[in-house]
């Protein structure tokens, strides 16, 4: 005999003004197995959820559904008071009226019309709930963090300071990510290097830390608590246990000519290198795609001066699994690739740059020892004509773009208007001489001390601030550059002869996230983005449990917001990984064994790898006993999505909780 | 292969021999042009207006005449090449003037953007192709620095052109290349001349030509070639007295086809 309870929530006005909530409660009154139905204001609040309890245990109710917002939202507080009252969690239904229904409609009659109908499949569906108790999963305590930039390497850190193991993988030679090439930081024009070496080498002497250099994560299994990383140690022909970073290897190397990635290109590196003075670890790489020993087996240099014989020129690849119960995506970002920005001519001239260009030329370890020069001066900077004396910012290239153009991105980068002003600033600091224009569309710079920062820019460092877009960067042919854009305010073209031109690029997430993010199972935005799990109250979890977001792989963020994402990332990892045990799902797929033909269509679908196959005997309608093959599913892998139930021809799979009867009956209901 | 060939008034009256010559070389390289018939003028720039169908109907004649012969529309001047192209593409997306065009025209079979309309140098780069191209010709242009004049009709808009990256174009300078000459490539190349402004402002039309013909001269070049009658006159009687050629009257050399 079902005694159902239905509890109509109003939400304020939420649902109220376009449902009326106490003709809902009193039209379900009359359905079969109802014994109360009631409406409240807030059905959420402590005395809403006391009315529920109450309710439970004065009725006897042996099922409840709440008529209010999406499952999203409360489900699981209403199963918790359900609880509480002696009822089994998995008896509660929630009939969403407001977000798919009092949200989206204007008319009271049909909105109310609606909610009753959503009421009614949520009470057929409630009379098929079976009790359901959940199992419990141990947690690996161990994390994997994925990309070591400073949002990486913050994570870990305090992973780490929390007492838990984390691994960091790299792909490349060293840790440290875009933060290292960045010259000074806004807005305190503090050296980037002096403040982020030490956290790198602060993981490299932590103990709990463990750091993969030159490896990328090859593929990720299992779930919340329990996953499985195989990771690719990528060969670097160096014993990195033997080396000692001296850089002998380096010196006697005698392929020079290989453009240097850390500098942007603006110079060139040799075949075996270690990326800069501070790397970490301290090892070198070869590059085989250059090294003469690795192309033609001719050379041999670098083994025959190292003192440690770390060279190893048969090392490949190595692939390592380890266990982990969390997993951080922190994978980060570039700036785009500006090849379809010809208007700019960036490929037409080697002194039109890039900002993160400008930043290495800048910085004392650069190309140019810090002095800031004209590229094409690069080989001769003693030269009059080398310095700079006119530069011009463009900003927003490619970023706020509504056109379709292949490469530009429609949000705002988010960093460029802070890091523009900061270098117009420290070359009107260091060269007064120097003419500087920004050419901008808006000047977005909220953020602590970040206004002050850029009104001092321009007023205390005279930087001309233009409000228009530049139109055409015209390389001469005496190496200027006629720069031609609009001043919107003055309403005029404006024509400057530039020695460099700086374009502030879009930055987009790095390429290797969409893969990572199929890996892992979470979601992206259609910017390759990771999406959060909620945009306000849950920003640095992904939707898929277990999986967390630091750093630029979620959106566009400067170092501090980098840095306080990847806090509060960690925060949520040492959350999970101090539980001994998880609670798991029990809404879990289970197969009929007499029914499964054994045709591996479910296995097909399921993402989660939760479904195996095995021969078992059965008796046949004739006592004899016959072998057939038939899939079972693991429990603890299973997250419920539900796939294989739709795709099982015989209608053996079977999902705890929405199982085919209890959805055919929702469909009866709206039908009737 | 034949393409229906729409030349455009310019080409019977000034352009003559861009229209002339074109032909020769497409009769040495292989490729038949056979002339639309009872074409009219593509209606300059003005189909270009979003709420103005009639300017759209000569231009929707011509490609539903190629369309029934089942055969591509090629042209050479810029600005009729951007309007039939502008004007197909709406044919083919935009509902609206699709069938308030069809509505007007009552041809025996509606018109919804089917024909390819493709630019002479489009057919030179993807048919006849450039390797090709070289070995046809006979007299190689040694020596010779022509600088490629795009303007700003050709290429753009660039999604719908589609013919060359507007803003780093490459399809001239392969011509000239293929035609055993040196490619001059500066930054003016695809700014517009002034276009129609020459008929009531024509200091803005001189700024426009010292500039671009400035430019080319700056980087070395002994001529200017271009696909654009209007171009043509804006550009050719310039201060720096660089000469300005059509394309054609240079392939036609290249090819020795005079």
């Amino acid at each position: 005999m079902h005694r159902i309870g239905v509890f109509v929530c109003h939400c304020g006005t939420n649902i109220a003004a376009t449902v009326d909530v106490k003709a809902v409660a009193e039209a379900v009154r009359e359905e079969t197995g109802v014994v109360f139905s009631a409406d409240y204001q807030y059905m959420c609040s402590e005395a809403g959820q006391t009315l529920v309890q109450d309710t439970i245990r004065e009725q006897r109710l042996t099922g409840v559904v709440v008529c209010s917002c999406s499952p999203r939202m409360h489900e699981a507080t209403f199963r918790k008071a359900a609880a509480k009252a002696g009822l089994n969690s998995y008896m509660v239904e929630i009939a969403n009226i407001r977000e798919q229904c009092s949200w989206i409609h204007k008319d009271m009659v049909s909105g109310t019309e609606k909610a009753i109908i959503l009421a009614r499949a949520a009470i057929a569906k409630v009379m098929l709930n079976t009790p359901l108790t959940p199992g419990k999963t141990p947690v690996t305590k161990r994390a994997l963090v994925i990309g070591g930039g400073i949002a990486g390497i913050q994570t870990a850190l305090d992973i780490a300071e929390a007492g838990f193991d984390v691994d960091i993988v790299e792909k490349q030679p060293t840790i440290g990510g875009k933060m290292t090439q960045i010259d000074k930081t806004f807005p305190t024009l503090d050296c980037a290097s002096c403040i982020l070496t030490p956290k790198m080498v602060d993981c490299a002497q932590n103990e709990k830390i463990h750091i993969y250099s030159y490896s990328e994560v090859e593929s990720v299994t299992g779930f919340v608590g329990n996953f499985t990383a195989k990771i690719k140690r990528k060969a670097r022909f160096v014993d990195e246990k033997k080396c000692t970073g001296c850089g002998e290897c380096v010196e006697k190397c005698p392929m020079k000519k290989v453009p240097n990635e850390f500098n942007l290109g603006l110079d060139n590196r040799k075949a075996i290198y270690i990326p800069f003075a501070q790397a970490v670890p301290k090892v070198a790489t070869i590059d085989a795609n250059y090294c003469l020993m690795k192309k033609n087996g001719k050379c041999g240099l670098c083994s025959k001066v190292c003192g440690a014989g770390a060279i190893n020129y048969d090392q490949q690849d190595e692939i390592i699994e380890e266990k982990y119960g969390a997993i951080v995506a922190a994978t980060g970002y570039n700036p785009i690739k500006i090849d379809k920005f010809d208007e700019f001519a960036y490929s037409q001239s080697p002194d039109v740059i890039t900002s993160l260009e400008l930043e290495r030329l800048m910085n004392a370890a650069g190309p140019s020892n810090g002095t800031l020069v004209r590229p094409s001066y690069l080989s001769k900077q003693d030269d009059h004509e080398a310095h700079p004396k006119t530069i011009v910012f463009v900003q927003c290239v490619g970023s706020r773009s509504t056109e379709c153009r292949k490469g530009s991105k429609e949000y705002c980068s988010k960093i460029c208007c802070m890091y523009t002003a900061k270098h117009a600033m420290l070359i009107r600091e260091k060269y007064p001489d120097t003419d500087v224009y920004v050419f901008y569309i808006d000047v977005r710079t909220p953020g602590k001390l970040f206004d002050e920062f850029y009104r001092r820019a321009v007023e205390q460092y005279g930087v001309h601030y233009i409000k228009g877009m530049v139109g055409k960067v015209s390389p001469r042919a005496d190496g200027k550059l006629d720069v031609q854009g609009s001043d919107l305010i003055s309403n005029e073209q404006l024509h400057v002869t530039a020695d460099l031109v700086v374009l502030a690029t879009a930055i987009e997430p790095d390429k290797t996230a969409r893969s990572i993010g199929t890996m892992l199972t979470a979601s992206m935005d259609t910017n390759d983005f990771f999406t959060e799990a909620h945009p306000k109250l849950r920003p640095v979890e992904s939707p898929t449990a277990g999986v967390f977001l630091s750093g630029v792989c979620q959106g566009p963020k400067d170092i501090p917001e980098t840095v306080t994402q990847a806090s509060a990332c960690a925060a949520k990892v040492v959350g999970l990984l101090v539980k001994d045990e998880l609670t798991g799902n029990p809404c879990v797929a289970h197969s009929d064994e007499l029914m499964c033909n054994g045709c591996s269509a479910c296995e097909k679908v399921c993402p989660y790898g939760a479904i195996t196959y095995s021969d078992k005997e059965f008796r046949q309608p004739d006592r004899t006993v016959a072998i057939r093959r038939v899939a079972s599913v693991n429990p603890a892998v299973c997250q419920g999505c539900g796939a294989c139930t739709v795709a099982c021809p015989s209608g053996a799979m079977d999902l705890n909780g929405f199982s085919n009867s209890q959805i055919m009956a929702e469909v009866d209901a709206v039908c009737r | 292969m034949v393409y229906s060939y729409f030349p455009g008034c310019t080409l019977k009256s000034k352009a003559t021999e861009l229209d002339r010559k074109a032909r020769l070389c497409a009769a040495a390289l292989g490729f038949e042009l056979e002339e639309i018939e009872n074409w009219q003028c593509c209606g300059g720039v003005y189909p270009m207006a979003k709420d103005e169908i009639a300017t759209k109907l000569s231009s929707v004649r011509a490609l539903a005449d190629a369309k029934a012969h089942d055969r591509p529309l090629l042209t050479l001047c810029s600005a009729c090449h951007n309007v039939i192209k502008q004007v197909n593409n709406d044919m083919l997306k935009d509902a609206d003037i699709r069938t308030r065009a069809n509505n007007y025209l009552q041809l025996d079979e509606p018109y919804g953007g089917e024909t390819k309309v493709v630019h002479y140098l489009e057919v030179l780069r993807d048919e006849v192709g450039f390797d090709a191209l070289k070995k046809a010709v006979k007299n190689p242009l040694k020596g010779r620095k022509v600088a490629a004049y795009y303007g700003c009709l050709l290429l753009r808009p660039g999604a719908v052109m589609a013919m060359d990256d507007p803003e780093n174009p490459s399809i001239m300078e392969d011509l000239i290349k293929a035609m055993g000459a040196d490619p001059v490539v500066y930054p003016q190349r695809n700014e517009c001349c002034g276009g129609y402004l020459s008929l009531d402002d024509k200091e803005a039309v001189a700024k426009r030509r010292n500039k671009i013909v400035k430019s080319a001269a700056d980087f070395g070049c002994d001529c200017i070639i271009t696909a654009c009658p209007l171009c043509m006159y804006n550009l050719a009687k310039n201060d720096c007295d660089v000469p300005v050629l059509y394309f054609t009257e240079l392939l036609a050399q290249a090819l020795g086809v005079e």
